[in-house]
């Protein structure tokens, strides 16, 4: 009789392999990219330097050229647990302004995602002609004329948190509209028919089928949509004058040569996308749960 | 006198947005007899819908009298695309014919290769499929200024950010898309004796086509969006990101809007041939053959 495989053996060891396997290659690659900094210097001071001698100095060198994975981890543990959290130099602190701008983008998008495809569902029109504009404007690189939006809000007075939402919102809503107008119309034609032989409104055959049908459909895109509105506000960071947010951490990093700092706002900005997608996979569970439908 | 003709431009504008609206509502509520007209009409009502957009653009611009830094109207960017032809041709081909279309091949052939090599390990597919699911949720544009200090200013850096922004979403897809051929299919490939490779060729490859060429698409417009935001972090005196941060700094707000009219053109050709290509090579999928008798 063939047992069934564990879970670990199943799902957690291959990860944990590849992501050792990556660790290591990091570590080489640490050795690699900071050892000729390493015999410049000693050629520079005169002397020859051996490569038993170099391998721990690239571990810990200032500015790195790749940052070791423990120097990384060090600077995100000095930065958030060591530092106030009000503290200019506390990463939670630049993580909570974009942080504020992703959620406020977000929930403006899915907001403005659900509204157009309850029209576009309902108005023929509107769906001939608005569509094919919906997805054009995604061929826009909205990231690439965010320092404009932000620079123009900027002299008419609207500056803060609301410019950089504002690109979240544009980047979150097109998931949304595209996968709402696919779910609100998953309800097969058997299925209208009987609302239609209750004698169901238009607003009743909405809200008792075609929006718990679109659930599904609803947070798939919502995942998408919050990554991405991530991204919209770190990109909605870079014009700013890098003043504060993970965005600004990184300019300023690239300007001045500080690549741990890079490197661990970068970790800070995935965790952060981990975090969202995942709160939004758990609303997911709990909403087909309510619905009694078993994920 | 001046104040009067805005307003007049302004009235004319929604007049002419109405109307148009009108037009479509009863465009898409007719069916004509003959197909030809039919599908002309398909065509007609999104593009009056885009017209009337940049017609009622223009009329509140100037019926408001809105300053031209906040918003040009589409008739000064127009005369500005047309008067720096040389200016945009020079950043189209820095960063779209270098950077874009170099990186793209090179970040989704890498990730199809990839995907191949990891086949025959279910090992390995176990292990990267997750990772590369989640690393296409993060922010990978932030690796931009470490490619820019790695690569230097020019147009090597972007063409390594656009790798890495194309390889997960291509390698996802191809996996998934090679696991998409049913055990039927391939018990019957089993029992024609057909090596790996053959099975390859000929069921698994086909099946994973959809899957590969929404990669492509998703790919298309993260690779343009990659190279414009490594441009941010610093570049040559050339190159579509470069010119709209510049501008933007000198209040040259219609040259921006030339600059983005221009990219997000060649982003919809971009996009537009692909799906063209697509159409041809999985003509036998249900949504391709739905769309062609509708």
């Amino acid at each position: 009789m063939m047992e069934k495989p564990s879970v670990f053996q199943e799902r957690v060891l291959p990860v944990l392999t590849i992501l050792f396997a990556l660790l290591v290659i990091w570590y080489v690659a640490v050795v690699f990219l900071n050892a000729p900094f390493e015999r410049d210097t000693a050629g520079r001071a005169g002397t020859t330097i051996t490569f038993s001698e170099i391998l721990p100095k690239t571990m810990f060198q200032q500015r790195p050229v790749l940052p070791a994975p423990h120097q990384v981890i060090a600077e995100i543990w000095d930065t958030t647990v060591n530092k106030a959290v009000t503290s200019k130099r506390s990463l939670v602190y630049h993580a909570w302004i974009t942080l504020s701008a992703t959620l406020l983008g977000f929930i403006m998008g899915g907001v403005l995602g659900i509204l157009l495809a309850v029209g576009i569902v309902h108005n023929r029109a509107m769906d001939r002609s608005f569509m094919p504009w919906v997805i054009a404007s995604q061929t826009i690189p909205i990231l690439a004329i965010a320092p404009m939006i932000i620079v123009v809000l900027n002299a008419i007075g609207i500056s803060g948190l609301l410019p950089k939402a504002l690109i979240s919102t544009y980047l979150s809503f097109f998931p949304v509209v595209v996968g709402m107008v696919k779910g609100l119309r998953s309800p097969e034609q058997i299925q209208l028919d009987l609302m239609h032989t209750y004698h169901a409104s238009k607003a009743q055959t909405f809200w008792k089928l075609r929006w718990p049908a679109s659930m599904p459909y609803l947070f798939a895109s919502l995942k998408v949509a919050v990554a991405i509105s991530l991204v919209g506000a770190i990109v909605g960071e870079l014009p700013t004058g890098a003043v504060a947010g993970l965005g600004a951490r990184l300019l300023a990093g690239s300007y001045y040569g500080q690549t741990v700092q890079i490197w661990s706002a970068l970790f800070m900005a995935a965790a952060l996308a981990a975090t969202l997608v995942m709160v939004v996979g758990l609303a997911h569970t709990a909403v087909l749960k309510r619905m009694g439908i078993k994920p | 006198m001046n104040q009067a003709t805005d307003m007049g431009a302004l009235i004319a504008a929604i007049l002419f947005w109405l109307s148009a609206w009108a037009l479509n509502e009863w465009l898409v509520r007719r069916t004509f007899r003959s197909g030809v007209l039919n599908r002309t009409a398909r065509i007609v009502v999104p593009v009056l819908f885009g017209v009337s957009i940049l017609v009622l653009w223009e009329g509140i611009v100037r019926g408001f009298a809105i300053p031209s830094v906040l918003l040009p109207p589409p008739s000064m960017i127009w005369v500005r695309l047309i008067g720096s032809v040389p200016i945009l041709w020079a950043d189209f081909q820095q960063t779209f014919l270098k950077a874009v279309i170099t990186g793209y091949a090179l970040g989704c052939g890498l990730g199809f290769l990839v995907a191949l090599a990891i086949d025959r390990s279910p090992f390995l597919q176990k292990g990267l499929l997750p990772l590369g699911n989640f690393v296409s949720a993060l922010p990978v544009i932030g690796v931009a200024p470490i490619m820019v200090m790695w690569f230097g200013f020019d147009w090597q850096s972007k063409v390594a950010v656009v790798v890495i922004m194309t390889f997960f979403p291509m390698l996802v897809n191809t996996v998934s898309g090679l696991a998409a051929a049913s055990h039927m299919e391939r018990d019957l490939m089993h029992t024609y004796a057909a090596t790996w490779f053959q099975t390859l060729v000929k069921l698994r490859l086909p099946a994973a086509w959809p899957f590969i060429f929404n990669a492509l698409k998703i790919n298309s417009t993260l690779a343009l969006i990659g190279a414009i935001v490594a441009e941010f972090f610093g570049t040559p005196i050339v190159g579509m990101g470069f010119r709209i941060s510049t501008e933007v700094g000198r209040m040259n707000v219609d040259m921006v809007w030339a600059e983005i009219a221009v990219a997000a053109v060649a982003g919809s050709i971009f996009y537009g041939v692909i799906a063209l290509i697509e159409r041809a090579v999985t003509f036998w999928h249900p949504s391709v053959r739905n769309a062609r008798t509708v």
